[in-house]
């Protein structure tokens, strides 16, 4: 029987699959683009109709756009989400990735950095877009920075609970109920510390906020990261 | 390479697999019948390591299941009726990714052979949503063995296919059988089945009902065969 | 199928005179708070309720634990009951605070950290149902449930936390409604012995519930099991 070289190590390098799964859901994406623009498309819609819906006086815009903002990031995110799960489970692929001798928590870090990775890229096309339509200027590093760590808690969870609620007779409407009551502590700190950038608050308010996305996520991505196996194995 | 002692699997209440006892020596071609619902499916997916077992032991390539099988996975190929194959990448991609997976070493030279093998060659850029589903079955065979496993799965490897894409697929088993491994291919198509397999294991009610050579079998027997065991 | 434990029965008897005299002790013993008046007796049930729901909190969150570690069905049968318990009294300690509210306060709701963190917690359990729901598989189910449970046990206090720094840094005025509010009549002795003569009635009330479910769920599992043996 020929045997080639080199083939037969027991398990691949942790950080290598990882690195292959992120690049394998980016590369699909970059080709089909159906997850980044049902997102953006979406995110878009729920900012034009906030427009409607609440009178955005420009004094007001302010205080009201933190919530506009990550509201329109909650309900994009649960797309994304379910899509990226869903290419995994009805083609069979995610029994793919099970076969191959990897750690169960590598492809648990591979989708859920995949899953930031979508959300930052319509965050990154959303705020510029927010900006222009309610001329107040987006572009605060202290904004970025809350979105990025509120990003991260939002996908650890998100991506867990996306493999749960895809195995699911009731999928697609599963997600965002699982998911909101849990993710509270993000969006509430994220609102709070967006808001707290924008209106030039001093760190001393901002900082208890910042604690507790940054709380939120170490927890939660530990937690889902140990428990995925039990998630994705019978 | 497969033992497998009193093997039990139960979902809640139900029993699929009652004891099941089944044992394949290397280099074995195992066709695997049954009716419906008899747990075929189960039982390839629980030596896949896909599913636990309840009880009993089960093992492969000379690892134990579950405790080691990342040992398994590693040696181990298996061919479902999903295509386990990413739309959106081309054929090269697909196999790329795995193999990275796999920790192949030399990947663009393997990738390379195994296009050949499978005669995708010309069509190694193209997107696999672009395939047929005889194409589709073929890269998942490439991608099945691209880590050269000791031992191969085929869960009902010609479901969907015409006849053309049934003759290449044979043609492609053989080779892979023809290279010393062992093969377990659960099927419905006795004719099929017949002429690749060089053993006839039936699943019944649970456990391992009737088992034959292909040598001791003669032609034309294998219908028969089955007949008899489903009865008894 | 087992008779009802002898030890169930007594707590049964037990948790219908406990509850009488709970009543008996509400109305007659403690005396009429001076501000609020009758209403304030709503406090003793509001308090237990909420306590017996926090009680379930804990028990399905440990349940959850000890089935992921031993993978024993028994631990799913308990967890699931200990939920749909909590979810029904804290439903009843919600209500109840919020027909006291209205007179105390001047508003059915308040967004407060307690009000708001109970309603979160209800909605986990309602979630919890539904996922429970959409999965057929007992196995799954259990699996799920419990991982649901842990990532809703370890939101909940951050999630409190997060409202009430949320709240200091802004105050919530509606009348008087602050969170400390609740605790702002004076107790008297008799008022105490009241109060916690109630909670202990409520916990044997839920012990006494819980088993009754679990019993209930096991039951339900036996019937599973003889249907699917008739069906074979």
């Amino acid at each position: 029987m020929e045997k080639l070289a080199g083939i037969n190590r027991p398990s691949s390098p942790y950080l290598k699959a990882i690195g292959s799964i992120v690049w394998k859901d980016l590369l699909a994406e970059l080709r089909s683009r159906e997850l980044i623009s049902a997102m953006l498309v979406f995110a878009l819609l729920v900012i034009l109709i906030f427009n409607f819906a609440i009178e955005l006086q420009p004094d007001l815009r302010i205080t009201i756009t933190p919530g506009v903002l990550w509201v329109t990031f909650a309900f994009a995110g649960t797309l994304g989400l379910n899509r990226s799960m869903a290419v995994e489970k009805d083609r069979g692929c995610l029994d793919g990735l099970l076969l191959a001798p990897v750690d169960r928590s590598a492809i648990y870090f591979g989708k859920a950095l995949g899953n930031l990775a979508f959300m930052l890229i319509v965050a990154i096309i959303v705020l510029p877009v927010y900006s222009l339509l309610y001329n107040i200027s987006l572009f605060n590093p202290g904004l970025l920075l809350v979105v990025l760590l509120g990003s991260t808690g939002y996908a650890a969870v998100g991506t867990l609970l996306s493999s749960m609620a895809v195995q699911t007779r009731t999928r697609d409407v599963l997600l965002p109920v699982l998911l909101f009551p849990v993710i509270v502590p993000v969006l509430l700190a994220a609102v709070k510390a967006s808001g707290g950038y924008l209106q030039n608050l001093p760190m001393n308010e901002i900082w208890p906020w910042l604690n507790i996305l940054i709380a939120y996520d170490v927890i939660f991505t530990a937690i889902s990261f140990m428990v995925f196996e039990f998630v994705v194995e019978e | 390479m497969i033992k497998v002692h009193k093997l039990v699997k139960r979902f809640g209440s139900k029993t699929v697999l009652r004891g099941l006892d089944f044992d394949v020596q290397a280099g074995e071609f195992v066709a695997l019948l049954g009716p419906n619902g008899a747990g075929k499916t189960t039982f390839l997916r629980i030596l896949a390591s896909l599913s636990r077992p309840t009880l009993g032991t089960v093992q492969v390539a000379g690892y134990a299941l579950p405790e080691q099988a990342g040992s398994v996975r590693a040696r181990l190929g298996v061919v479902t009726h999903m295509p386990l194959l990413y739309g959106d990448l081309s054929a090269e991609e697909n196999l790329q990714f795995y193999g990275r997976l796999y920790g192949i070493t030399e990947l663009n030279r393997r990738v390379q052979e195994v296009l050949d093998l499978i005669g995708l060659t010309l069509r190694r850029r193209d997107l696999v949503r672009t395939f047929s589903r005889g194409m589709q079955q073929r890269l998942a065979i490439g991608r099945a063995i691209l880590h050269d496993p000791e031992v191969v799965l085929f869960d009902e490897p010609h479901t969907g296919l015409d006849q053309d894409a049934c003759d290449m697929l044979d043609e492609l088993l053989r080779d892979v059988a023809g290279r010393g491994r062992t093969v377990v291919m659960t099927s419905h198509d006795l004719a099929r089945v017949e002429d690749l397999a060089t053993r006839f294991d039936v699943l019944s009610r649970g456990v391992i009902s009737a088992s034959a050579r292909r040598a001791d079998l003669g032609k034309n027997n294998l219908l028969d065969f089955y007949r008899q065991s489903l009865a008894g | 199928m087992r008779p009802q434990p002898k030890a169930l029965t007594f707590l049964t008897i037990l948790s219908g005179l406990l509850f009488i005299a709970a009543l008996g002790m509400v109305f007659l013993f403690a005396p009429i708070e001076a501000v609020m008046g009758y209403v304030q007796k709503i406090f003793y049930f509001h308090i237990s309720n909420a306590w017996v729901g926090m009680l379930g909190f804990l028990v399905a969150a440990s349940s959850g634990v000890i089935y992921l570690v031993k993978k024993d069905l028994k631990w799913d049968i308990v967890e699931f009951s200990a939920v749909e318990i909590s979810l029904v009294f804290f439903l009843i300690a919600i209500v109840s605070g919020s027909i006291w509210a209205k007179p105390t306060w001047g508003t059915y709701w308040t967004w407060d950290a307690r009000l708001t963190t109970a309603a979160i917690l209800e909605m986990i359990y309602l979630a919890y149902l539904l996922l429970r729901q959409g999965i057929d598989d007992p196995e799954r189910r259990a699996r799920f449930s419990a991982v649901y449970t842990l990532i809703g046990a370890v939101s909940v206090p951050i999630t409190f936390l997060s409202i009430r720094i949320w709240q200091t840094i802004h105050p919530v005025v509606i009348g008087l409604g602050s969170s400390d509010a609740q605790g702002s009549f004076g107790m008297t002795t008799s008022m105490l012995i009241t109060m916690f003569f109630c909670l202990i009635t409520f916990s044997v009330v839920f012990v006494t519930l819980l088993w009754y479910r679990i019993r209930l769920g096991q039951l339900s599992e036996q019937v599973d099991q003889l249907k699917y043996k008739v069906m074979q």
